[in-house]
């Protein structure tokens, strides 16, 4: 394993790993067949980076009246040792709650350290672990650790756990609103996903201390913001499904090797920063280096991956650039100019597209008769 | 709480705890497999007697099959069956009926199709000569001669004109569209995992009492309208009849049937693993008490000879053909389709079991082409056509007939059927990515369901692969139960097990 | 989708500009519309930030929430909203009451009882209804919520609001819901209208950006579609079209501006300043979205309107007229959920309206009949054969009238005989399928009796575009009475024909117990609304 990071650090080069995090662990779900995502993410490239100095960064960007909401909603909710969220779980959900403690693991007397926290969070949890049934204690932002792409990796402790009746559960807080019962399916997706990488941590940290992986439920509680007022709401969401998922992605992430091998060896994604800290490298360079790796866009990765713009402009003229439902329809072929040339008849198909060309014939035709010969 | 959770969590899978679960019975059975049958068979009707009686009664011999749920029967209204492929619904629906007209109550049998109504009311029928039998019908409804040839078989367009009838039967369109407040003490739903809640909403005021039959692992019902206003609601119109009802009364038993009659030993533990991961069942009969043998032997085999030598054997077999994106109607898939059924018909197979211990032959009726597409089923038929125009070994009159009579359809269409072999066009096959709906669980579960001897999946290569580079971005929703199995993960265990099963045809 | 539209984005990649994807125009363009392009504030569930609104192109009202978190200026921002609105609703005479404008139900008072959806009563249909334009489907989500957060609302009590509050929350809440029913145009969003008639060179994703959908559509003189939607991509050259701000907008300026109002609102000076500077950088973001708003319904406009059209929308003047009544006649607002009744009666008319919707627009439009063609479900082609005086003995005995004409087509057919088919336009003349015989050179295999397979792609798609089908039909009805065919009633030689076996049928609505009457199965019947105090004070910050 050791050779493949050494060519994971080669990869990304002189910056420092980009740190995981639940998002962008949960991101390998998003679009798994993309070698270069896949990639990138495991050699810890800053991704957006690389796209901004090859001329296409990434149209994302937070507002800081989402962040600012979000903060605010998440302190008010844990405020007092969680009062609020405490309330939620006994009258929301129906939790038998006994009176419990509150743990705030975001430092270890001052030392915010990865390595000190995860250990004093490893502490902690064994000892609840180890008492069986009610320890009673709120876990707030546990450091937990997780194996990706070959290595252990931290995440970002953007979470609480609690303890009930021998069973840990993952509570994660979002600022999006349920209204009237419904929220916006994509966000909670979103964090149902990024909840399951917990709970996945989580068990795994357990069967590190020998505890199976019943201990961690495989529902989470989803706190939010009710209609359109501060007050929040809780509702439990079941994860097994993105748990099946996740463990397929991660253990094909550990095949990175295989992806590695396919890439020439001088490939680097180095951004090469003078030391004031500014890129200098080659654009045209770093655009090869890119180029090297295959990508697999679709127009969805344009909501999901920092990379998209330089992969559209890449992909430009495939009919994959046009939607996966009008590649399809096109009969999986590749190229917008080869559709176009089945399609005035100017080439004859191949054999394998022969059945692609009638389809696509029999349409020009109808619209040509239909639109006229400009059509 | 943590009840009502799983209550919520499981949905239709098994809402009563143990009731109806054989963690224990997947694999294959003979004998233990008939009594298991029999057991929950007579625990679902107790159950139901002690319904209708209106008093709390032993489940007699439900020792087995879990009685836990017999309490509960007493304080609900109804009861729901879980029946696996081939475990014996449409025996279990005309028994019940029987056993409640018979303590006179009169019931309202619901099915979806007309084709089904006339198969239940045939069914009842001829398990009690003596009883009237009801079947409702619309104006243009023209008699079937199987539903004809029974005189107790009474056809009406009214509840009026069947007054004698105990029983009556009807598709839920039907039942919908009656005026007057007619009503029953009992319903038995059939296929209620097909029906949409918004059906049973329309009738489900003419029955005090319901049994809901039905298999939760083939198709959900289905609209062409796109919204999520209802999304999370118990009563949302777009989901079953059998979500809606546990939805609202979680305390309803929720039973299964834990055999099926119709997959053999091969079969039933990869599509109970694969689709029913939460209940599981069993094969009926075992391993050695079906087989599949040839006539004529396969004179310079080819692979579609070792694709279904390799079935026979084994129960399944994976047609591999080269990797390609191609169109829905993929030329070469279609062809290979229709080539197979072809071979089957040629080498004149012959299935042993225990309904025909002497062997029977394979005939074109007994076989099936299942396909996801509808216009994937006509190329297939065209296929097969031209095969029957100049078939290949030249013994053209009969051979010609038999590929006449092979059913070809979608999964849709092939729900509720059965057949001696199926040859399956694999939904992802040639696919460049997969959907929702080339997914889903319960098309895939219906295709590889619907043989009792042997299954032959016709692909291009790459399933694994499609199935690993999905992106896993579905919306999830607030208070809507996960469903499972799910798609992806289905088609990653059956591919699995047919890896190993694998013919190459290049 | 369909292989047709694929083709045509395809084109569009090509050409640089959108290729039509139908010949008429499927949605109804009012004369007089009114567009209503709103902004939110990031992160909260539904703070209004600014709106654009108004039916004159030329004549926008802006408003403004100067502090979006304020409680009191989001009620001010709702009633200014209602009045605007109100006062364009109040010019449609809401049929069957006089001439009355349904917007001065906002005076009334709110006793009494409703009438509720869906009796389809004798009222008289209104001649007229209004249309609003928002940029986008997520517009019309905001609207939805905007009506959520404000129907509940009192005139009166501790937590009183303007009137015209609710009564906008109501008339807001009945155009975002309707929006929902297939064929409606009562509310609708811009580039859903478009897309409906032109594919783009990019993906559908792509095309929910205003900007640089009509990039593709009417690019300017100097460039192409290509070009003009990439620059449409550029936020500071084309800020979103809302409901959702540019981050980059709300970080470098808006923070900025909101700060500088609340300093002024606290310090007493600079408030009117501070106030204006902000209106200005929100108008500057919401007036290209209103611009291009305008245009789309210009372009659309300008499309030759499709024959069932009017016949739609005078479902929807019909749907405004009862909900005018219903809230003149101090009918409740729409409850927060549908109740299990009222679900699947709402979903048993979208399913007919959906069906029926699909069988209008490939009636009125050959381009989209295309579709249907390709997919064997409609066949067109030129008549080679006819013999319209053809007279046959009936099963009655009667003689009967049924020309024979004989249609040679280059198109997939899989209908086979027996089968019976409608000619777009004649809906009593039927055509019954006699015979289909496959002509001229087809590939080994292909001579099937009954015609090559059907749909897109099937394998005998490639055969049957190099040779062509000959199918016989047998016509009968909307000939007129006689024994001899009604001029123009049978096509002669030479004639293009197209057969379809689609066909727009009423179907009545399924029958559904009364509310009061829902079974157990569905958690029997539901208690009714009443409006509470609660939903009156609901929160909204």
């Amino acid at each position: 394993m050791n050779a493949v990071e050494a060519r994971l650090d080669r990869l990304r080069g002189s910056a420092a790993p980009r740190a995981h995090n639940a998002r962008t662990i949960s991101a390998l779900a998003s679009n798994p067949g993309c070698a270069r995502r896949a990639v990138m993410d495991a050699a810890g490239v800053d991704k957006q980076r690389v796209a901004a100095h090859v001329g296409h960064p990434a149209p994302f960007g937070q507002s800081q009246f989402a962040i600012t909401r979000g903060n605010a909603f998440e302190a008010q909710v844990k405020a007092g040792g969680c009062a609020q969220l405490l309330r939620l779980l006994r009258e929301r959900l129906r939790l038998p709650i006994p009176e419990v403690s509150y743990a705030n693991l975001d430092d270890v007397a001052g030392d915010t350290s990865n390595k000190v926290r995860h250990a004093r969070t490893r502490a902690l949890l064994a000892r609840a672990a180890a008492s069986g049934q009610d320890a009673g204690t709120l876990f707030d932002h546990p450091l937990l650790r997780l194996r990706a792409g070959g290595r252990a990796v931290y995440l970002e402790p953007d979470l609480i756990a609690f303890q009930l009746r021998g069973r840990f559960h993952v509570v994660e807080i979002k600022s999006f609103a349920v209204i009237d019962g419904q929220a916006d399916g994509g966000k909670v997706a979103a964090a149902v996903i990024q909840s399951a990488v917990y709970v996945l941590a989580l068990r795994d940290l357990l069967a590190e201390l020998g505890t199976g992986p019943e201990a961690v439920s495989d529902e989470v509680v989803l706190v939010c913001p009710k209609d359109f007022s501060n007050e929040p709401t809780a509702a439990l969401l079941d994860v097994r499904k993105q748990l099946t998922v996740l463990r397929r992605q991660l253990a094909r992430l550990d095949r990175i090797e295989d992806l590695l091998a396919q890439i020439p060896q001088a490939v680097t994604f180095d951004l090469e920063p003078d030391a004031a800290g500014v890129p200098r490298r080659d654009r045209r360079a770093l655009e090869l280096a890119i180029g090297a790796v295959p990508a697999r866009y679709t127009p969805e990765c344009l909501e999901t991956c920092e990379m998209c713009r330089f992969c559209r402009e890449e992909a430009a003229g495939s009919t994959a650039a046009l939607g996966r439902a009008t590649r399809d329809d096109l009969g999986g072929i590749d190229d917008i100019g080869t559709v176009l040339e089945l399609a005035r008849g100017s080439v004859p198909p191949a054999d394998h597209q022969a059945e692609a060309a009638a389809a696509i014939r029999a349409a020009a035709r109808m619209r040509g008769e239909i639109l006229g010969a400009t059509g | 709480m943590t009840g009502e959770m799983r209550a919520q969590r499981a949905g239709g899978a098994g809402g009563d705890g143990g009731a109806g679960r054989h963690d224990g019975a997947r694999g294959h059975g003979g004998a233990g497999a008939v009594e298991l049958a029999r057991r929950a068979a007579d625990d679902i009707l107790g159950a139901l007697a002690a319904l209708s009686a209106g008093t709390p009664g032993p489940a007699p011999g439900s020792a087995g099959a879990g009685s836990a749920g017999a309490g509960e029967a007493i304080a609900g209204r109804g009861l729901v069956v879980d029946s696996p492929p081939g475990a014996g619904k449409s025996t279990l629906v005309a028994r019940a009926a029987l056993r409640l007209a018979g303590a006179g109550e009169p019931v309202m049998v619901v099915a979806q199709t007309n084709e089904q109504v006339d198969d239940l009311a045939v069914r009842l029928a001829s398990l009690s000569p003596q009883l009237p039998v009801g079947r409702l019908s619309a104006a243009d409804y023209v008699q079937t001669e199987r539903v004809a040839r029974h005189p107790r078989v009474t056809v009406g367009r009214q509840p009026a004109d069947l007054s004698g009838c105990q029983v009556i039967v009807a598709t839920a369109a039907k039942w919908a569209s009656l005026t007057g407040d007619a009503a029953w003490p009992w319903a038995i739903i059939d296929e209620a995992y097909q029906m949409r809640s918004d059906m049973l909403l329309r009738i489900a005021g003419r029955f005090g009492r319901a049994l809901f039959v039905g298999d939760p692992g083939q198709l959900d019902p289905f609209t062409v309208v796109r919204t999520e206003r209802w999304t999370g609601l118990p009563w949302d119109p777009q989901v079953s009849a059998v979500a809606v009802l546990l939805a609202h009364n979680p305390g309803l038993p929720v039973r299964q049937l834990p055999v099926s009659w119709r997959l053999p030993a091969s079969a039933a533990p990869v599509v109970s693993e694969a689709f029913y991961p939460f209940s599981g069942f069993m094969a009926g009969t075992g391993p050695g008490e079906r087989s599949l043998s040839f006539q004529a032997a396969g004179f310079g085999a080819g692979p579609a000879d070792e694709a279904i030598e390799l079935a026979a054997r084994d129960g399944w077999a994976l047609y591999e053909m080269p990797a390609r994106h191609a169109p829905r109607t993929d030329g070469e898939a279609v062809a290979a389709c229709a080539r197979l059924a072809e071979r089957l018909l040629a080498r004149g197979a012959i299935a042993v079991s225990e309904l025909a211990p002497g062997g029977r032959p394979v005939t074109g009726d007994r076989i099936a082409i299942g396909t996801a597409h509808r216009d994937q089923a006509r190329a297939v038929r065209q296929a097969l056509r031209d095969l029957a125009a100049a078939p290949a070994g030249g013994a053209a009159g009969p051979l010609a007939a038999e590929l006449g009579r092979v059913t070809v359809d979608t999964a849709n269409r092939l729900q509720g059927r059965e057949f001696d072999v199926t040859i399956v066009l694999h939904p992802l096959s040639g696919r460049v990515d997969a959907d929702e709906f080339h997914l889903e669980s319960g098309r895939l579960c219906v295709l590889a369901s619907r043989h009792r001897h042997a299954c032959v999946v016709v692909a291009r290569a790459g399933i694994p692969e499609l199935l690993d580079a999905h992106p896993s971005r579905e919306p999830v929703h607030i208070d809507v139960p996960a469903r499972f199995p799910d798609g992806w993960e289905a088609h990653h265990s059956v591919m699995a097990h047919l890896a190993a099963r694998t013919v190459r045809a290049w | 989708m369909s292989v047709l539209t694929a083709l045509a984005r395809a084109q569009a990649w090509q050409a640089g500009r959108a290729q039509p994807v139908a010949t008429v125009r499927h949605v109804h363009v009012a004369p007089r519309p009114f567009v209503f392009v709103p902004l939110a504030l990031a992160g909260e569930a539904c703070a209004p930030l600014a709106a654009m609104a108004g039916d004159d192109p030329a004549d926008p009202r802006l408003l403004v929430v100067a502090q979006p978190r304020n409680r009191t200026q989001r009620f001010a921002f709702a009633a200014e909203l209602g009045r605007e609105l109100l006062r364009y609703i109040g010019g449609f005479p809401a049929g069957g009451a006089g001439e009355e404008g349904a917007g001065a139900a906002a005076d009334r008072g709110t006793a009494g009882q409703g009438a509720g959806e869906g009796g389809e009563g004798e009222r008289a249909v209104p001649p007229d209804a209004p249309q609003v334009w928002l940029p986008n489907r997520a517009g019309i989500g905001f609207t939805r919520l905007l009506g959520r957060s404000t129907r509940f609302r009192r005139a009166e009590g501790e937590h009183a609001v303007d009137p015209v509050v609710p009564v906008l929350g109501r008339w807001l809440t009945f155009l975002a819901e309707r929006s929902e029913h297939p064929g409606s145009c009562l509310m609708l969003a811009a580039t859903e209208a478009l897309a409906l008639h032109w594919a783009t060179g990019q993906s559908p994703a792509e095309d929910l950006n205003l900007a640089s959908l009509i990039g593709w559509i009417d690019p300017p003189a100097w460039t192409d579609g290509r070009e003009a939607a990439r620059a449409a991509e550029d936020p500071l050259a084309w800020p979103p079209a809302g409901p959702a701000t540019d981050p980059g907008f709300d970080n470098e300026v808006l923070a900025r501006l909101i700060a500088a109002c609340d300093r002024a609102e606290a310090g007493g000076g600079e408030a009117a300043r501070a106030k204006a500077a902000l209106g200005e950088a929100l108008a500057g973001q919401l007036e290209p979205a209103w611009r291009l708003t305008w245009r789309a319904i210009g372009l659309l406009r300008a499309l030759p309107e499709g024959g069932h059209v009017a016949g739609r929308w005078e479902a929807d003047r019909r749907a405004f007229g009862w909900h005018a009544a219903h809230l003149r006649d101090g009918g409740p607002p729409q409850p927060r959920r549908d109740s299990a009744v009222a679900a699947a009666r709402r979903l048993d008319s979208m399913e007919r309206a959906a069906a029926s919707l699909a069988v209008q627009r490939a009636l009125d439009d050959p381009l989209v009949m295309a579709e249907h063609r390709l997919a064997g479900e409609a066949l067109a082609g030129r008549v080679t054969a006819a013999e319209p005086d053809r007279v046959i003995t009936g099963p009655s005995g009667r003689r009967v009238l049924r020309p024979l004409v004989t249609v040679r087509t280059h198109d997939p057919v899989s209908v086979e005989p027996g089968t019976v088919l409608a000619p777009p336009g004649r809906p009593n003349q039927h055509a019954r399928v006699e015979s289909v015989a496959p002509l001229g050179a087809r590939g080994a295999g292909m001579a099937g009796a009954s015609g090559a397979s059907g749909a897109s792609g099937a394998s005998g798609a490639g055969a049957g575009a190099a040779g062509e089908t000959e199918v016989v039909l047998e016509l009968s009805g909307g000939m007129g009475q006689r024994l001899t065919p009604a001029p123009g009633s049978v096509p002669g030689v030479g004639d293009w024909v197209c057969y379809a076996t689609l066909r727009d049928e009423y179907q009545p609505p399924a029958g559904f117990p009364e509310p009061e009457q829902t079974p157990w199965t569905h958690g029997g019947p539901p208690r009714p609304y009443e409006p509470t105090d609660e939903d009156a004070r609901e929160a909204w910050s």
